[in-house]
C-alpha cells in the first residue's frame, strides 16, 4: 500500500470513529434529557417517595435507560477513538461536535430555548475547547 | 419561571465539573499505561478494567453520571453544557498548580473564553418552561404583551 492510500485510509478511519463517537453522545444526551425533563425535579420526587422511589423513577424511564446505554456505548467507544488518534485531534473534534449536535438537537427534540445567549456560548465553548487542546 | 438555582443545586453542579475532570484526567493516565488498542486487540479493552487509575476513573464518571441526571430533571441540556465544559478549565488548572505544566498563551485564551461562555448562559434562565400543552402558543402571547 502506497503511503497516500494509507494516510487516506487512516483519516477515515480517525474521522469515522470520532463522528461516531460524537453521535453516540448527542443520541444518549437528549434521550436522557428527555427522560428527566418529563420524570420532573428529582429533589421533589425524593421528597415525597424517597431516595428508592426517585431511583425506581429514573429506572423505569424509557428513553433514560436507552439514552443510558448510548452513553455506555459511547464510554467504549471514545477509548477506542482516544488510543487510535492524536488526542489533540480527538478530544476538541468529539466535544465540538457534541456540542453542536446537542444545542440543535436540544432545540429540535427537547424544544429547549436556544437562545443567541446559548448560541454564543456553544461557539464560545468550541473556541475555547480547541485553544486549550493544542 | 425558575430563574435561580438553591445552594444545593450550585454544589451538584460543582460536583459535576470536578468528577468529570479528575476522572477524565485518571482514565487518561490508565490508558496511557495500556497502550493503543487496535480492532483486533479489542481484549485490552477488558484488559484496562483492572488498571486502577481506571477504575477509580470509572468510579468518578459513575458519581458524574448521577449528578448530571440530576442536574437534568431541574435544568436545560442547552444550560448544563457550558457548565461542563468547565471541566476542560479545571484540568488545565490542574495541570498548571498541581502538575506545575507550563500553560501556554493559547491554553489561558481558552480558559478565559470558556468561562465567558459559562458566564453567557448562567445569566439566562437554568429551565426552559414549556406553557400549558393544551394552550400552544401562550409563551409568544406573553411575551407579545410584554413587548
Amino acid at each position: 500500500m502506497s503511503p497516500t492510500v494509507q494516510t487516506t485510509a487512516h483519516l477515515f478511519h480517525v474521522w469515522g470513529a470520532i463522528t461516531f463517537v460524537a453521535a453516540l453522545a448527542v443520541a444518549g444526551e437528549v434521550l436522557i434529557a428527555a427522560g428527566m425533563r418529563s420524570i420532573g425535579d428529582l429533589d421533589v420526587i425524593r421528597a415525597d417517595s424517597g431516595l428508592p422511589g426517585a431511583i425506581r423513577a429514573v429506572l423505569t424511564n424509557g428513553s433514560f435507560v436507552i439514552g443510558a446505554l448510548c452513553m455506555a456505548l459511547n464510554f467504549f467507544a471514545m477509548l477506542y477513538a482516544l488510543s487510535n488518534a492524536d488526542l489533540t485531534l480527538a478530544a476538541p473534534a468529539i466535544a465540538s461536535l457534541t456540542y453542536i449536535g446537542n444545542a440543535i438537537a436540544a432545540k429540535m427534540f427537547l424544544r429547549e430555548a436556544v437562545d443567541h445567549r446559548r448560541w454564543l456560548a456553544v461557539v464560545f465553548v468550541i473556541v475555547g475547547v480547541i485553544l486549550i487542546s493544542r | 419561571m425558575k430563574h435561580s438555582l438553591s445552594s444545593s443545586q450550585y454544589g451538584i453542579l460543582a460536583a459535576i465539573v470536578l468528577s468529570a475532570s479528575i476522572g477524565d484526567t485518571l482514565l487518561s493516565k490508565g490508558m496511557s499505561q495500556i497502550g493503543a488498542v487496535d480492532p483486533h486487540h479489542l481484549g485490552l479493552l477488558f484488559h484496562a478494567l483492572f488498571n486502577p487509575y481506571i477504575v477509580i476513573g470509572i468510579i468518578l464518571l459513575i458519581g458524574f453520571f448521577a449528578c448530571y441526571t440530576q442536574a437534568l430533571s431541574w435544568a436545560d441540556l442547552t444550560f448544563l453544557m457550558p457548565a461542563t465544559s468547565l471541566n476542560y478549565v479545571v484540568i488545565a488548572l490542574l495541570g498548571r498548580f498541581w502538575l506545575h505544566e507550563t500553560l501556554s498563551w493559547s491554553r489561558w485564551l481558552g480558559i478565559l473564553i470558556i468561562v465567558c461562555a459559562v458566564g453567557f448562559v448562567a445569566g439566562g434562565p437554568a429551565r426552559t418552561e414549556h406553557g400549558d400543552p393544551k394552550h400552544p402558543g401562550l409563551d409568544q402571547m406573553d411575551s407579545g404583551v410584554a413587548l
